[in-house]
């Protein structure tokens, strides 16, 4: 019994609850960095880390913070943590963080990592909260991932940067194919996250009430 | 005639319940009322003996594209060389119009038939009507892949995705339309485009008044050798189905007269665009802008403008349902229209974006003048 309910801590945001594609959070940045899928990946990994982080230094600490004052605490706690992953990357992948540009910090206005340390982290076990926090933070990074790669695929035919689409294809080779443009704008994003609710919601069988 | 009846009625156990081919019944349904009145009739009131059912008024929108669309062939050709005769023209055209319409049938078609069978409803008649409009809205030199991705997007995006017909926010045709317009801009816009012949590169009327800035926008057309008649009659280039207004004409007449399209809607499009180009006339001297200075009866003849607004806006499920809302709905497109032509440099032709935008605003329309109505009666109720 406890094994499953650790399990569904961490799976359950995968699919069934996952915070983009059922609670509806974190789509701004889901549409900001989903263009290509390296930075699509550096973002799921900065908030794998600051999410993991949060929820165990908040869970940490939920008997010795007043709840009275705990937004506060707990902005601070993930100001702290996106600050650091940000100075990392612009020591570490200085290009990619320049394409992020502001979305890494702004992961502190992120609704998922305050969504999971009130909802969460403030009434469980530190073991706990930091599968949650990973499982919610692998679910975001599996729908950016799978935004990502179709918006590559079709916007600039490659995938991480390698050319998928063969050259000779292109119109401006002597081929037809001309890679899609809507697929590079924001709205592009809208439609693929719209098409993976819809087919999350066929296969879950879920509908709204 | 009768053969038909008996055959269908022959074939029609195995379609229906318990049938080898139940789950293809849409298909059968689709084919018998083709060919006859459905025989079912309403279980409630109210109760009206009519045989036009939507299958029939969406067949008098294809009749009263047929102008339009006859012409386009021929001015497809045309546009390659002038000099040929009529019969060489058509043909020409032909060759490169009729496969467009093809795949945006077949594709669009397929896509109708799955959701039909997954979803077990019938195969809707609109689709007849957004298979054809689509091409007619297209440069006739667009990529046969393209249309095909595009009536995919319009058909599954722009109306399954919300219930199918009768639930759609936006027209079809207009989805695919803007999907192909964003998606391969380079197809869809730019002076390249409008005419098939390689070597020629043809600027539309539109692309041209709006090409130098601070000058006449009337002389530089004119100086372009488009005249208004030529711009009214459509030997001009432009995408397959608008470049004719006379034909344009023509359908608007015949679907008015059957009163599938409803004429308010229309002028009101067109009152829109009268009021904002003259205002838009009188800023002109102010201004670098050329496109400020057209005046009203272009903008009219101009770009794809009338065939939008008597094909398109006026679609009975995603234009405003009300009287008095049809006037605000078709006023706003037309205000649209104008502003996206004259004050976006980026987008040549506006009307396929304000009729969009009008759609999404048109249950908002209707809202307002149902409350307001309710209101009125209300004050007159507690006034007696």
């Amino acid at each position: 019994m406890a094994m499953k309910k650790t399990f569904d801590t961490f799976a359950g945001p995968l699919s069934r609850s996952n915070p983009i594609t059922t609670q509806v959070l974190g789509i701004c940045s889901a549409l900001a960095v989903t263009v290509k899928m390296d930075t699509a990946l550096v973002m799921s990994g900065a908030l794998i880390f600051v999410l993991v982080g949060s929820n165990v230094i908040v869970s940490a600490l939920r008997d010795l913070i007043p709840s009275r004052v705990r937004i506060i605490v707990m902005l601070t706690i993930i100001a702290t943590l996106v600050i650091v992953i940000d100075q990392l990357l612009k020591a570490y992948l200085y290009d990619i963080s320049k394409q992020l540009s502001i979305f890494v910090g702004l992961i502190i206005t992120n609704c998922i990592v305050l969504g999971r340390a009130e909802a969460f982290a403030l009434k469980n076990s530190t073991w706990e909260s930091a599968l949650d926090g990973f499982g919610n933070a692998m679910g975001y990074g599996l729908i950016l991932l799978l935004v990502s790669a179709a918006r590559e695929l079709f916007g600039s035919g490659s995938l991480l940067g390698f050319q998928v689409v063969p050259d000779v294809l292109y119109a401006e080779n002597g081929g037809w194919y001309v890679n899609n443009g809507l697929m590079l704008l924001a709205p592009g994003a809208f439609i693929i996250l719209g098409l993976l609710i819809w087919l999350q919601r066929a296969v879950n069988g879920y509908t709204e009430e | 005639m009768r053969s038909i009846r008996k055959f269908l009625d022959r074939i029609e156990p195995r379609f229906s319940k318990g049938g080898r081919w139940e789950r293809l019944f849409p298909l059968y349904e689709m084919v018998d009322t083709v060919f006859y009145v459905p025989g079912t009739t309403t279980a409630v009131a109210p109760h009206i003996r009519d045989a036009v059912d939507i299958k029939r008024s969406m067949s008098t929108v294809i009749i009263a594209l047929l102008p339009a669309l006859i012409f386009g062939i021929y001015n497809t050709g045309y546009q390659i060389d002038p000099d040929a005769g009529f019969l060489q023209n058509m043909l020409t055209g032909g060759v490169a119009v009729l496969p467009l319409i093809l795949v945006s049938y077949i594709v669009g078609g397929l896509w109708e038939l799955l959701f039909a069978v997954v979803r077990r409803h019938e195969i809707s008649e609109g689709f007849l009507v957004t298979g054809l409009l689509l091409p007619m809205t297209l440069p006739p030199d667009i990529p046969l892949w393209m249309v095909a991705a595009g009536i995919s997007f319009g058909v599954v995006i722009g109306k399954e995705v919300t219930g199918g017909t009768g639930y759609n926010v936006f027209n079809p045709a207009l989805v695919a339309r803007a999907f192909i317009f964003f998606a391969y801009p380079g197809e869809m816009t730019g002076d390249p485009v409008w005419s098939l012949a390689d070597d020629l590169t043809a600027a539309t009327p539109l692309a041209v008044a709006a090409s130098v800035q601070s000058e006449n926008a009337v002389s530089l057309v004119s100086e372009a050798g488009y005249s208004l008649k030529q711009m009214f009659l459509g030997l001009i280039p432009g995408s397959v189905g608008g470049t004719s207004k006379l034909a344009v004409l023509v359908g608007a007449i015949i679907l008015i007269a059957t009163r599938i399209a409803n004429w308010r809607i229309i002028a009101g499009s067109i009152a829109g665009l009268v009021a904002a180009s003259l205002l838009a006339n009188m800023l002109a001297p102010a201004s670098e802008n050329t496109m400020l200075s057209l005046p009203p009866i272009y903008h009219i003849v101009m770009g794809g403008f009338a065939f939008g607004i008597v094909f398109m806006a006026t679609d009975p499920v995603s234009a405003a349902q009300t009287d008095r809302g049809r006037w605000i709905y078709g006023m706003l497109i037309g205000v649209l229209c104008v502003m996206i032509r004259v004050l976006n440099q980026a987008f040549v032709e506006g009307v396929m974006l304000s009729i969009l935008l009008g759609n999404a605003f048109a249950p908002m329309i209707d809202y307002f003048v149902l409350r307001q109505n309710i209101a009125r009666r209300k004050r007159a109720y507690e006034n007696q």
